[in-house]
């Protein structure tokens, strides 16, 4: 009796046990600094006199101060516009690569196809940096192979590091990245169609293109959303591509991404307070960009179920 | 099945394959996609191919002979880098095998313990809990990253190998992705029968549901180590010290610096191809042992 009590105690406790690590952490370098954040953007620094001696400088209420300005920041929102011009090009591009990619490695008698999907998926193991170091040379006129070829062929020799090339330039580095990952995602729902599916529309004499198109592609919807939920995050957080490209170009700013300019005014001005509101513009706008996403993907997958 | 007629046409019509109907004699290769996917892998491969020739140039060859060409300066590029502020170049290959390692070492642990609670137990504020911990992944790391500089720096933490170490432990994806692992890798008959036996929840976890984890916990670890190692944010804000840089960190500087001095561009190069060596060889070694399928949350039973 008292050993079951005993026992039944002890499995109710091991789950609140076998978390407890991971609240811990998350208490720490979540919460806490989600919380001293949203502190701080709600703050602003007050100097008395010439801002020297203890007491001089003062932490004070700002309330929405901090918010109103950074809505307010030309820098900010042309940041913000250069985004969602390479979300623009990378996203659509990358993921229409990716499903080109795993539509034909799920193909019958596709050759090479092993070699050819590690190949696609190496840049995953590539640091974005190290990446964007790669690419940045292969833009430099001095030493990329596209420019001797042009230079050979008496054709004329793009910028690719300036105007409006620049965001290809950028948005190159991104899908180069990111495309072998997401085919990833996207074969192995693929492989998960069961066959008979494919049986029926053979019968009917279906061509693979429109089995592609009328089975495959709406079988893997749910994948393409997952890729989708995820290339949005990650491209409203751009940060170390065009940080490791400033060196070889005078076109990107420091503030030319979000987050880039958020680093920036937290560490190059030493303006915490409105790098925090800043922050919290961008953690809101990703939420509400992905969140309505999601939301729009579930309620088209609904209404397709209806009919 | 005959092949794909999607966008292109496959150039060399003569050697098209025959169709569903067609000549059984003739080769059965899907032509239109084994093209394309060679067309995507030679896309992929290119800047690895481009700057496995540029770290054999020299300084002068890298500006004057065709990309493609292989030059003469790989040993002296090499010796170079060593020499290069008493290589330090492989203190921070160093830094960030110590950081990939150890950080997807720890994060794996606490991944598996929060996956396996929120798989095989029925409590009270489960859901809650998973769902608090999934929303860390829309956090962007810079609103995090501030406050815990910020934070760590209150501490004395901040420019310490902890300080880029700790941060990175608890990972929403790695606990996603060991919640769906176990969930799909141990039946709960078994852990019924290790309860009957009298074992504890704990010797249960460990000896019994771990082994079975294995296979699923390897993919959390190597997608834990590439996540690190291919950090640059947080290294970026936490380190000052450059001796503490992960090799990410350190090339930046360097190519920063190569800005004002090209002389380091083949320092950079020669660095980036080293840098990317053994990750490539880590990927060759593993691909077989890691189950990308479990990337998408997608597990065969």
């Amino acid at each position: 009796m008292t050993t079951a009590r005993r026992k039944s105690y002890g499995v109710k406790g091991a789950p609140y046990a076998f978390l407890l690590p991971a609240t811990i952490l998350f208490a720490l370098f979540f919460a806490l600094p989600i919380g001293y954040a949203l502190w701080l953007s709600l703050h602003k620094v007050q100097v008395k006199g010439l801002g020297l001696g203890s007491g001089a400088r003062k932490e004070v209420w700002a309330g929405l101060a901090n918010y109103k300005d950074a809505l307010s920041d030309s820098e900010l929102l042309s940041g913000a516009v250069r985004v969602l011009g390479y979300g623009a090009i990378v996203i659509p591009v990358m993921l229409g690569l990716a499903l080109l990619f795993a539509l034909m490695l799920d193909t019958d008698k596709v050759r090479l196809a092993p070699f050819t999907r590690l190949a696609i998926f190496l840049p995953y193991a590539i640091p974005g940096v190290v990446a964007a170091l790669l690419w940045g040379f292969l833009y430099l006129p001095d030493v990329s192979p596209f420019y001797f070829v042009l230079d050979k062929l008496g054709m004329p020799q793009p910028n690719l590091l300036d105007g409006g090339p620049l965001y290809l330039a950028l948005s190159n580095i991104a899908v180069w990245g990111g495309t072998g990952f997401n085919m990833i995602v996207i074969y192995t729902s693929l492989q998960a169609i069961p066959a008979e599916v494919y049986e029926a529309a053979k019968l009917d004499g279906a061509t693979p293109l429109q089995i592609a198109l009328k089975i495959k592609i709406p079988m893997v919807a749910p994948s393409l959303v997952l890729t989708f939920f995820f290339s949005i995050i990650a491209t409203l957080q751009v940060f170390s591509e065009p940080t490791t490209l400033k060196p070889l170009t005078n076109s990107v700013s420091t503030t030319w991404s979000p987050l880039m300019k958020v680093y920036q005014d937290a560490f190059g001005k030493g303006d915490i307070y409105s790098a925090a509101a800043e922050a919290a513009i961008i953690a809101v706008v990703t939420l509400v960009l992905s969140f309505g996403f999601l939301r729009a993907a579930n309620s088209r997958n609904k209404q397709e179920a209806a009919r | 099945m005959s092949s794909l007629a999607v966008r292109k046409a496959a150039p060399a019509a003569g050697t098209t394959p025959g169709t569903a109907q067609g000549p059984p004699l003739r080769r059965r290769i899907a032509l239109v996609p084994t093209l394309t996917l060679l067309l995507g892998a030679l896309y992929c491969l290119l800047p690895v191919a481009w700057v496995l020739i540029a770290a054999t140039k020299s300084g002068r060859e890298l500006f004057s002979t065709f990309t493609f060409l292989p030059g003469s300066g790989f040993t002296q590029n090499v010796k170079d880098l060593n020499a290069y502020r008493d290589g330090i170049y492989w203190k921070w290959m160093g830094n960030s095998a110590l950081y990939a390692g150890l950080g997807a070492l720890l994060s794996t642990a606490v991944s598996a313990l929060s996956g396996y609670a929120l798989a095989i137990y029925r409590f009270r504020g489960r859901e809650t809990v998973f769902g608090v911990l999934m929303a860390g992944v829309l956090m962007p790391p810079v609103i995090l990253a501030i406050p815990q500089y910020l934070l760590l720096a209150k501490a004395d933490l901040t420019d310490s190998y902890a300080s880029v170490l700790l941060p990175l432990i608890l990972s929403p994806y790695g606990v996603y992705l060991a919640r769906i692992y176990s969930s799909a890798a141990v039946p709960g008959d078994v852990v019924e029968a290790g309860r009957m036996d009298g074992a504890s929840e704990w010797r249960i976890f460990t000896r019994i549901a771990l082994p079975m984890m294995v296979p699923g916990l390897v993919t959390v670890f190597l997608f834990q180590f590439v996540a690190v190692w291919n950090n640059f944010l947080l290294p970026y804000i936490m380190l000052s010290d450059d001796e503490k840089f992960p090799i990410t960190l350190g090339l930046f500087t360097l190519l920063e610096q190569g800005s004002n001095t090209p002389a380091l561009y083949t320092l950079v190069i020669t660095g980036a191809l080293l840098a990317i060596v053994p990750l490539i060889a880590l990927f060759l070694v593993i691909q077989r042992f890691w189950s990308l399928d479990l990337l998408s949350g997608a597990v065969k039973s």
